[in-house]
């Protein structure tokens, strides 16, 4: 198999992974927390690109920091969370530039889906395709916790211990997805395939299944198109993804 | 203390405070609500109403303790729920959401006054009044025997008003309910509740709303204004 079917593999499924778990995020602003996230990642990608690791690795320590400081933060204080998210970013951001040789910035920035060896694709596709079962298997509870904390509550759901694994699905997604489109853009990984989805979808299986496709639509052809063009993967994905939500916008119900 | 599953007793608050950043939001707070009761809680905004719910679910932090009879049923009513529209979601999606539903979507719509049809609509299209009454219909899909219902009266006209407190008489016979139910609304108190307890913080009152609701005690529950308000009139 060559590298390219590699990075066709690896970026479809985490395309995939994250429009489906973006598809809960949307509907709570939840999407532009990825945001920020993956500015943190930065510094981990730097270490990560020093000691010859695979991104997604040297990235998830510093995106599990993140969450869990958000998880903590939401419960024990209401500090206004832009003042927090600009923190955080100029932080990830400025380590990133201290440690990072400036001729590998462009990994950092843009991601390097281009370059996936059959270690690093299968890796993606095996943690990909386990976010997308728990997902699937937790889709209903997540939904209703992401509608109402109290909702969830009178049906049962243990809504804190719900919102400490929903944090962390988004970590995983977002140190996946700065293997495929950097540190800058991971927001539109789980942003946009939702956003177009719900431009046309009439139900939620709809909503759900149509923000996938539309991840792994975006993913192919932006590999493809990088493959074809030499520009960089990360960029041509997010715009793709951008024209099905262009196209889609003036269906929307 | 614990409940026995055969008590007249389905919950039990002893004590209860509720503290935000060091400030008691919630203190003193002590009740008891047998079965069958409409229990309205009645108080101004910000007098801990929510916060009081929120304690009820288990969904914040608080000291004392909150004691539900034993496999007892609870449906919540919210009052809004802010981004429930935000998703595609139809009306036969959002009972899906329901973990232990009894009925189907169709069904209980019927029983709230709603043509069934409606189940295959986008929640966002609903009007105020059918939202409302989607969320009873919810609730009520779990064959509950508790109801906590959050403001009834919010966001509905006079005339859709009217005909909650008859659907909901017509539950509270039909099906054996238990209800407890956050207010700011004195018409409310007077038509469905059997007890009333006012909250502002601290307990004010409890006890039947004829008895209870005295100019006094009205004048304690929302304080200076009602005094402001009066002194201006004169």
């Amino acid at each position: 198999m060559s590298t390219l079917s590699f990075s066709l593999a690896a970026g479809a499924f985490i395309a995939a992974a994250a429009a489906y778990l973006g598809s809960v995020m949307l509907s709570r602003r939840m999407a532009l927390v990825a945001g920020p996230l993956g500015h943190l990642t930065l510094p981990g990608i730097a270490l990560a690109l020093l000691w010859g690791l695979d991104v997604s690795l040297g990235a998830f320590p510093f995106v599990l920091l993140g969450v869990v400081l958000i998880w903590w933060i939401e419960a024990r204080t209401r500090l206004p969370m832009e003042a927090l998210t600009a923190l955080v970013f100029a932080a990830g951001v400025a380590i990133a530039f201290l440690l990072l040789p400036i001729e590998q910035a462009e990994t950092a920035l843009v991601g390097d889906i281009m370059q996936t060896g059959a270690g690093d694709a299968a890796l993606s596709v095996a943690v990909s395709l386990t976010v997308v079962l728990v997902v699937r298997h937790t889709y209903r509870k997540l939904v209703l916790t992401t509608i109402s904390e109290e909702l969830s509550a009178a049906e049962g759901i243990d809504v804190k211990r719900y919102n400490l694994m929903y944090l962390l699905l988004i970590a995983v997604v977002v140190a996946l997805g700065v293997k495929v489109v950097g540190g800058l853009l991971t927001a539109a990984l789980v942003a946009v395939p939702p956003a177009a989805a719900r431009n046309v979808a009439h139900n939620l299986r709809q909503y759900a299944h149509g923000a996938m496709a539309i991840g792994v639509m975006s993913a192919l052809a932006g590999v493809l198109l990088s493959h074809l063009t030499d520009l960089p993967a990360g960029p041509l994905i997010v715009l793709v993804s951008i024209t099905f939500f262009v196209i889609s916008f003036p269906f929307t119900r | 203390m614990t409940i026995e599953p055969d008590d007249d007793i389905v919950l039990q608050v002893s004590d209860l405070e509720v503290v935000f950043e060091g400030r008691a939001v919630l203190s003193d707070l002590t009740f008891s609500v047998a079965r069958g009761e409409i229990l309205t809680i009645l108080g101004p905004n910000g007098a801990g109403k929510t916060v009081l719910l929120r304690s009820l679910l288990g969904i914040v932090p608080y000291h004392g303790t909150i004691t539900w009879q034993p496999g007892l049923r609870i449906g919540y009513v919210p009052q809004r729920l802010p981004y429930i529209r935000n998703m595609p979601l139809s009306v036969a999606d959002f009972f899906e959401l329901k973990t232990d539903a009894t009925s189907d979507a169709p069904a209980m719509l019927d029983t709230v006054g709603l043509p069934p049809e409606l189940a295959g609509h986008r929640i966002g299209d609903l009007s105020s009044g059918q939202f409302q009454r989607v969320l009873i219909a919810w609730a009520l899909a779990g064959d509950p025997d508790l109801l906590l219902f959050d403001e009834p009266t919010a966001g509905v006209d006079v005339r859709g008003t009217e005909t909650v407190y008859t659907l909901l008489s017509r539950l509270y016979r039909e099906r054996n309910l238990t209800m407890l139910v956050v207010t700011h609304d004195l018409a409310v108190v007077h038509r469905l509740s059997s007890t009333v307890l006012c909250l502002n913080r601290k307990p004010v009152c409890h006890g039947p709303p004829l008895d209870i609701l005295t100019p006094e005690n009205l004048q304690r529950l929302y304080g200076t204004e009602v005094k402001f308000y009066e002194h201006e009139h004169e």
